[in-house]
C-alpha cells in the first residue's frame, strides 16, 4: 500500500489506508455498513450486490473512511445512499468521471462505481470507453437489468430484440450493446460477467476486481422483478437456468478468446474474461510527476512559481 | 505618438523626437511570427518599466490566414491598445490595404517592398517607407532562411526607429530561442542587427520615449490566460479538467505543463461533461479544483454545475468568452455569456460569477474565486474573454512567499458531521472530505436530489423550501463582504458609464478624453457580477444617466446582458445600453460616439456630454 501512495499524483497527507495484514481489528459488520433502508422493489437483485459488497468491506477489513461509493442516476445508482461510509449520488452518465477525479487525486482510498444499463452504457457510453481506455484505478459495478426501471420501463441498451417496453410497445427493434464486448475492444483491463443470483461468485468476482490494479469492470445480471421478470432465468439453476463458468482451460490475458467468450449466447459464460496488467493512468501520471519534481526538488511551492516568474519578467 | 519636444539637429543630421507612447501594428499572416515580434517588444517595456498593452487577431484557420499584433507602449498610463496606430509595419499587401485605415493620419506606414505596391493616392495622408525586408532579411542569414527571420528583422528596424534598449532585446531574443540549437539564437541576433543597421534614420526621424514615472519594483509580462493559471497555482489548485476549445485552451495547457512540477495534474478528458465531472470529483475529494472552457462547452457543463450547487461542493469555473452563439466566432471577443454564467443550468442555482478587468486581475481573481468556492462551498464562474486572455501586459510582480497557499484537506477525524445543516451561520457547513473519520459512524452522501440535514434524499415540501434558502442564504452572507466599486472620476455628473470585464482600459480612457474636452463623465467597473455588491444604486444615483457599456447584444428591449441584471435589480429606467457585437474589443471613439448618440437620442443636445 506504501507503494500505492508514493505513486500518488498529487501529495495527499493521510495515513496509509490498509489495515496492517494479521491485525486482530475485525471488518465491519452489516450493521455498522448499512445506512438508509434500500428503495428497491422486493426481489430486486440490487439488494444481493449490497450485501455482497458489505461482505467485501467486511472480509478485507476496510473501515468507513477507507473508500467511497459514487453512483450516477436510476435504480441501482441509489446504492451509496444504503452504504454507511462517505459516497455521491452524481447526475446521469457520469458516475465514473467524477470517481476518476477521486481516484486520480486521492490514492489513499478505495473507489467504487455503481451504476445499472443506461448510467452505463447509454448516457454514460462515452466515459465507459474512456475510463477503461485510460486505465484509471477503480472498480466499476454494473447492474445490469436489461430495461429502465426508474422511469418504469422502457428500452435499455441492453433490452433484447423485440423487448416490449412503454417505448417500444410492439418490441424492441435497436440491437442490444454486448457490454463485454465493449469493455474489452475499449481497453479494459479486468473484465468479468457474474449475476446477482449466485452470491458466492459476486463475491468472489468483487474481490478480484478490488485487487487488480486498473479499470475493473464487472457486469452482474441484476433482475428487475417490476419490469422485466424472469430476463435471467436462463442463468439460474433455480429457475431451470445453466450458471456456466468459464471454461478452466480459458486464457484470461488472451485478448481474442475473450472477445469470443463474450460472443456466447446467453446465458453466456460467468467469470473473469479478461485480465491483464498494464501500466494505470494513475501510475503514469505520477511518474511525470516524479521526473518533473525531481527538478525542482528543495524548492517550496512559492519558489517554483518565482523561478516561473523570474522568466517572464 | 504625442511629440512633447522635437530636437532637429542643424545640417540635416537625423532628428530625433521626444514621445511618451506609441502604437505599433505589426501584420502580416498567422505563420511570420507577428506574435513573437509583439511579445518581444511587450516583454521590453515590462522590464524597462513601462506600460504595455497588446491586441491580436489571429485567423480562425490552422494554418495561414492575416494576423496583426498591435502593441501600445507607454510610460505614463496605458488602459487600452489604442485606437489608432502611430507606425503599421505591413508585410503583404493585403496587410498594407487592409489596415492603412487604422494608422492615424500623418502616422508612418513601414512596408516590405519586396511585396508591398505603394497606393500613390495613400501617400498623401501616411508617411511611406519600403523597406525590402524579406530579402535584406535572407541576405542577412543565408540563402536557406527563406522567409525566416523576416519578423526578427522586422523587429531590428523597430527597435532603430524607437531607440528601443539593445541590449535587453538581445537578451530577450537569447532567452526565446535558447535552449534549441546554437545556431538559431545566432541566426536571430544575426537578423536582428541587419535591421537595426538599416539606415532608416536616413528616411524618416527617429523616436525616443521620455522616462516615465517608473512603476517601482520589477514587473512581469504575461497575457490573461496566463495569468489565470499561475493564479490558480498560486492559489494552491493541484488538480483540473479540461477540453481544448479555443481561446480557452492556453490555460489548460499551462496547467497541464506546470502542475506536475507542483504534485498536481490535469487531465485532459473526453469531453466538456467528463471534465467538469472530473474536476467536481476532485474537489469532493478535498481540495478546490478547476475546469473551464469556452462559450459552447460551457453549455456542456451546466447540469453537473447544478449538482455542485446542489450538492454544496466547491468548484472553479473559467469561462473564456468568445462571439456565440453555438460555434459562433471562436477567434473574436465578446461578453454574452454572462446569463449562462448567472442563470445557465436549471433549477434555481444561486452561483458567483466573477469578471477580470485586466491581466493583472486575471491572476488575483484565481486566487479569490478558489478562496470564495472553499469558504462557501460553491462554483464559482470566472468570467475572461479571448480579449484577456490574448493580450499582453506587464504588472508589479506579485509577493509569491506571501500570497502562496497551501488548501490541503484536513482529514482530523470528527465527532459527528450533519453535512446540510439548518442552523449553520450563514448556512456555511464547513467540509468533511472522504478519507475522514466520523466517530458517530455516521457519514454523509453528497447528493443532487433535494436532501435534509443529513444529505437523505426528501421531497419534503418544507426541507426543499429551507434548503433552496440556505443555499440563497450562504451567497447573500459573501454579497455583505463584497467591496463597493470604486467611481472612476468625479462621484457625481451627468453621465456614469457602467462596465465589467476586459473593457475596463478603453472606458476609462473614453471618461479620460471626455473629461479633458470639458464634459461630465465617470465610469464604474463592476467585477462582482453575482452576487452585485450592494450601494450601486447610491452611485447610480449621482448621474442623470447610467449606459452600461458591453460586447454583447441589445436584446429586445435595448440593453444588453448586465444592464437587463442591473435593471431587474434596481427597477432604474436610467440604466440604460451601449452595445456591439463586432467581435472586436471597443475603440474609445466607439464608446463617446455612442454615448453622443444615446443623449442626442434622449432629446438632449450632444455637447451635455
Amino acid at each position: 500500500m506504501s507503494e500505492m501512495i508514493a505513486e500518488s499524483p498529487v501529495r495527499v497527507d493521510v495515513p496509509a489506508m490498509a489495515p496492517v495484514p494479521g491485525s486482530e481489528r475485525k471488518g465491519l459488520t452489516k450493521k455498522e455498513l448499512a445506512a438508509d433502508h434500500p428503495t428497491w422493489c422486493p426481489g430486486c437483485g440490487d439488494f444481493s450486490v449490497l450485501a455482497l459488497y458489505f461482505k467485501l468491506i467486511e472480509k478485507r477489513k476496510l473501515t468507513h473512511e477507507q473508500f467511497v461509493s459514487i453512483a450516477g442516476i436510476g435504480c441501482s445508482s441509489r446504492f451509496p445512499y444504503f452504504v454507511q461510509a462517505h459516497g455521491v449520488h452524481f447526475i446521469h452518465g457520469r458516475a465514473l468521471p467524477f470517481a476518476s477525479g477521486i481516484s486520480l487525486s486521492r490514492p489513499d482510498l478505495h473507489v467504487f462505481a455503481f451504476g445499472g444499463d443506461g448510467d452505463a452504457y447509454s448516457i454514460g457510453g462515452n466515459h465507459f470507453s474512456h475510463t477503461a481506455r485510460k486505465n484509471v484505478k477503480l472498480t466499476y459495478v454494473v447492474m445490469d437489468n436489461w430495461v429502465y426501471g426508474l422511469t418504469k420501463k422502457q428500452t435499455s441498451p441492453t433490452s433484447p430484440l423485440g423487448f416490449k417496453s412503454k417505448t417500444d410497445p410492439w418490441g424492441a427493434v435497436d440491437y442490444p450493446i454486448n457490454p463485454m464486448k465493449q469493455a474489452i475492444a475499449a481497453g479494459a483491463t479486468f473484465v468479468a460477467r457474474t449475476t446477482s443470483t449466485n452470491p458466492n461468485h459476486v463475491l468472489a468476482m468483487m474481490e478480484a476486481a478490488m485487487d487488480h490494479d486498473g479499470f475493473s469492470f464487472i457486469e452482474c445480471l441484476s433482475e428487475c422483478v417490476e419490469f422485466y421478470e424472469g430476463a435471467f432465468d436462463a442463468a439460474n439453476p433455480r429457475k431451470g437456468g445453466m450458471f456456466k463458468e468459464i471454461p478452466k482451460d480459458h486464457d484470461a490475458t488472451d485478448e481474442t478468446a475473450a472477445y469470443q467468450l463474450a460472443g456466447t449466447d446467453f446465458p453466456g459464460y460467468f467469470g473473469i474474461f479478461y485480465n491483464i496488467n498494464k501500466p494505470t493512468k494513475n501510475a503514469k501520471e505520477a511518474e511525470i510527476n516524479r521526473g518533473m519534481m525531481e527538478k525542482v526538488k528543495g524548492l517550496k511551492d512559492w519558489q517554483i512559481l518565482q523561478k516561473t516568474f523570474d522568466r517572464l519578467k | 505618438m504625442s511629440d512633447t519636444m522635437t530636437a532637429a539637429s542643424p545640417g540635416g543630421a537625423p532628428k530625433v523626437s521626444r514621445i511618451n507612447e506609441a502604437v505599433i501594428r505589426i501584420a502580416g499572416n498567422s505563420q511570420d511570427g507577428i506574435q513573437a515580434i509583439g511579445g518581444f517588444l511587450a516583454r521590453l517595456a515590462g522590464r524597462s518599466e513601462q506600460e504595455v498593452m497588446t491586441f491580436m487577431t489571429i485567423p480562425p484557420t490552422i494554418s495561414g490566414g492575416p494576423s496583426i499584433f498591435q502593441v501600445r507602449i507607454g510610460s505614463g498610463e496605458v488602459l487600452s491598445a489604442g485606437d489608432e496606430a502611430d507606425v503599421l509595419l505591413a508585410l503583404y499587401q493585403h496587410s498594407y490595404e487592409d489596415h492603412i485605415g487604422s494608422l492615424k493620419r500623418g502616422g508612418i506606414v513601414l512596408f516590405d517592398a519586396d511585396h508591398v505596391e505603394p497606393n500613390p493616392e495613400w501617400q498623401k495622408d501616411y508617411r511611406h517607407v519600403g523597406i525590402p525586408i524579406s530579402t535584406l532579411a535572407v541576405e542577412a542569414i543565408g540563402g536557406t532562411a527563406k522567409d525566416k527571420g523576416k519578423n526578427i528583422y522586422a523587429l531590428g528596424l523597430i527597435a532603430r526607429t524607437f531607440d528601443l534598449n539593445v541590449p535587453k532585446l538581445e537578451k530577450l531574443i537569447a532567452e526565446r530561442f535558447g535552449g534549441k540549437d546554437e545556431s538559431i539564437v545566432k541566426n536571430a541576433l544575426v537578423a536582428f542587427h541587419a535591421g537595426y543597421s538599416y539606415d532608416i534614420g536616413n528616411l524618416l526621424e527617429t523616436f525616443k520615449f521620455t522616462e516615465g514615472p517608473g512603476k517601482g519594483g520589477h514587473q512581469v509580462v504575461m497575457n490573461g490566460n496566463e495569468a489565470l493559471g499561475y493564479g490558480f497555482i498560486a492559489a494552491g489548485v493541484r488538480f483540473g479538467a479540461g477540453y481544448p476549445i479555443t481561446p480557452w485552451t492556453d490555460v489548460m495547457e499551462l496547467l497541464r505543463r506546470e502542475l506536475p512540477k507542483y504534485g498536481g495534474s490535469f487531465i485532459q478528458c473526453e469531453d466538456e461533461i467528463a471534465s467538469i465531472s472530473m474536476a467536481v470529483g476532485a474537489s469532493y475529494a478535498g481540495r478546490v479544483a478547476v475546469t473551464g472552457s469556452s462559450g459552447p462547452g460551457i453549455s456542456l457543463k451546466s447540469e453537473a454545475l447544478g449538482w455542485a450547487v446542489m450538492a454544496e461542493v466547491p468548484l472553479v469555473i473559467v469561462d473564456v468568452q468568445r462571439g456565440g452563439p453555438s460555434t459562433g466566432l471562436p477567434t473574436s471577443v465578446e461578453q454574452s455569456d454572462l446569463n449562462i454564467a448567472r442563470f445557465g443550468s436549471h433549477g434555481d442555482s444561486p452561483r458567483v460569477v466573477l469578471a477580470p478587468a485586466n491581466v493583472e486581475d486575471c491572476f488575483y481573481i484565481a486566487i479569490e474565486a478558489v478562496n470564495i468556492a472553499r469558504k462557501y462551498n460553491v462554483p464559482v464562474f470566472i468570467l475572461s474573454d479571448q480579449a484577456i486572455a490574448t493580450r499582453i501586459e506587464a504588472f508589479r510582480e506579485p509577493d509569491l512567499e506571501k500570497i502562496c497557499q497551501d488548501i490541503s484537506p484536513d482529514l482530523t477525524t470528527v465527532p459527528d458531521f450533519t453535512p446540510y445543516d439548518l442552523s449553520a451561520p450563514d448556512g456555511v457547513v464547513p467540509r468533511v472530505v472522504p478519507g475522514t473519520r466520523i466517530a458517530s459512524g455516521k457519514y454523509p452522501v453528497a447528493t443532487g436530489l433535494e436532501h435534509d440535514e443529513a444529505g437523505h434524499p426528501t421531497a419534503a415540501p418544507k426541507m426543499h423550501q429551507a434548503m433552496v434558502a440556505k443555499r440563497r442564504k450562504k451567497l447573500l452572507a459573501l454579497q455583505a463582504t463584497v467591496p463597493v466599486p470604486k467611481v472612476y472620476g468625479p462621484p457625481e455628473g451627468n453621465v456614469l458609464l457602467v462596465g465589467w470585464g476586459s473593457t475596463q482600459g478603453p472606458i476609462r480612457e473614453a471618461v479620460d478624453r471626455a473629461r479633458a474636452a470639458g464634459d461630465s463623465i465617470s465610469s464604474l467597473h463592476i467585477k462582482h457580477l453575482s452576487p452585485l455588491p450592494h450601494g450601486l444604486d447610491n452611485i447610480f444615483s449621482g448621474f442623470h444617466h447610467v449606459f452600461v457599456v458591453e460586447m454583447n447584444d441589445e436584446g429586445f428591449y435595448g440593453y444588453g446582458q448586465l444592464a437587463g441584471m442591473l435593471r431587474a435589480r434596481y427597477c432604474d429606467p436610467r440604466i440604460r445600453g451601449i452595445n456591439k457585437t463586432d467581435g472586436l474589443t471597443w475603440k474609445v471613439k466607439e464608446i463617446l460616439a455612442a454615448v453622443k448618440m444615446k443623449l442626442s437620442s434622449n432629446g438632449q443636445a450632444a455637447k451635455t456630454v
